[in-house]
């Protein structure tokens, strides 16, 4: 029988641990950032939310305040919640904390912290047939962002001058499932008001979990109005990718494995990369690498 | 490349304007009171995210 050469063997094993190596450690970071998230899991039994003072504090990624186990703002609810409140039109407190995490990290966030993410990539490992998105619908964020997180709490408000968070309350299905569900659980009184609205909100939320079975991380591609404002700002940010083109051999292999459809070479700066790093371990060229820019000023001679 | 170098120098431009930014922004925020209507919003059960608001 015809023995591979050791080299050979060693190279393409050495590629493979590589990959499992670096998706394991990809995932204990979001394990552990899902676990500080959601630190108060009793609270699912009674159906209590925690009160602590951590909530003025908002998490980078998505996770429902409302969510019995969190112990994080969601940057989002917390923006329209300032926002749509009598007194205020901007949050500056909460679109300050997401745009200095943002110019770090960019989407970053997204590959690692967001609990909301690693539910996605769970629910895609469930076998079914998978498809990939059309491109053009993962413009639909930035409307979302723009009409329902910015436009409508400010512009859409009642006689004392208050407005609802437009995007809490007629689209995201993360309130839904992280808060509403568990919630609704525990609380009959609850029940008894349940209306038009949630059947809306139910059918959001099933089509959005369908579509994350079906296409990786639809939510974040489609729906995420957070990852609409990291992408944007992944085009600057400190943590960034780094091409080496010269290297690259045109294989692919790079866009082949990319969960967000990204080619890296001839986009490294797309706002649909979660700096998931898949790219950068399947090189066989080490064309690609993901690291913080340091920039220090040269000194003049 | 000076194309690209020059691409470089408004990217660094625009990480620092947007950090000093930021760091207002908060700052401004919290000195507003912004902080204590996020947790008076989020210690409480939220109509709105769960479909019932
Ligand atoms: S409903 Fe969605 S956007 Fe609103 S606070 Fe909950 S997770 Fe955030
Ligand atoms: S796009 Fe939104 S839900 Fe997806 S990982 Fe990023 S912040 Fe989380
Ligand atoms: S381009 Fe690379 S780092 Fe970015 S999402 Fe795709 S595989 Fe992950």
């Amino acid at each position: 029988m015809e023995r591979r050469s050791t080299s050979a063997w060693n190279a393409s094993d050495w590629g493979k641990l590589m990959r499992i190596s670096q998706e394991i450690k990809r995932k204990i970071i979001q394990i552990a950032a899902f676990g500080y998230s959601n630190t108060y899991l009793q609270n699912f039994a009674g159906g209590q939310l925690y009160k602590g003072k951590w909530k003025q504090f908002c998490n980078p990624g998505m996770n429902c305040y409302s969510c019995p186990a969190a112990r994080l703002s969601c940057p989002i609810g917390a923006m329209q919640a300032v926002s749509g409140a009598m007194n205020f039109n901007l949050s500056f407190y909460v679109t300050g904390f997401v745009l200095a995490v943002g110019v770090v990290f960019g989407r970053a966030v997204c590959g690692y912290i967001c609990p909301f993410g690693l539910i996605q990539e769970l629910l895609y490992k469930i076998p079914s047939p998978k498809r990939k998105l059309w491109k053009g619908f993962t413009y639909v964020k930035y409307v979302l962002l723009v009409f329902f997180v910015l436009l409508f709490p400010v512009m859409i408000t009642n006689e004392l001058g208050m407005g609802a968070p437009a995007y809490c309350e007629y689209i995201c299905p993360v309130g839904t499932l992280e808060g509403g569900l568990p919630l609704l659980a525990t609380h009959p009184e609850l029940r008894k008001v349940i209306g038009a609205l949630f059947s809306v909100k139910a059918v959001i939320l099933v089509l959005t979990l369908i579509g994350c079975v079906v296409i990786c991380r639809f939510f974040c591609k489609v729906m995420c109005p957070l990852g609409a404002i990291y992408g944007i700002l992944n085009k600057v940010s400190i943590y960034h990718m780094e091409v080496d083109k010269e290297k690259c051999v045109s294989c692919g292999k790079c866009r082949g494995v990319c969960p967000m459809d990204v080619d890296p070479v001839n986009a490294p700066d797309s706002a649909e990369c979660i700096r998931c790093g898949k790219c950068t371990v399947s090189c066989p060229k080490n064309v690609l690498s993901l690291k913080f820019r340091v920039e220090l000023p040269k000194k003049s001679q | 490349m000076h194309w690209s170098k020059t691409l470089n120098q408004k990217k660094q431009a625009v990480r620092v304007l947007a950090s000093l930014a930021a760091g207002c922004m908060m700052a401004w925020g919290i000195y507003r009171g912004e902080a204590a209507v996020v947790l008076g919003k989020a210690v409480n059960v939220c109509l709105e995210c769960i479909g019932l608001g």
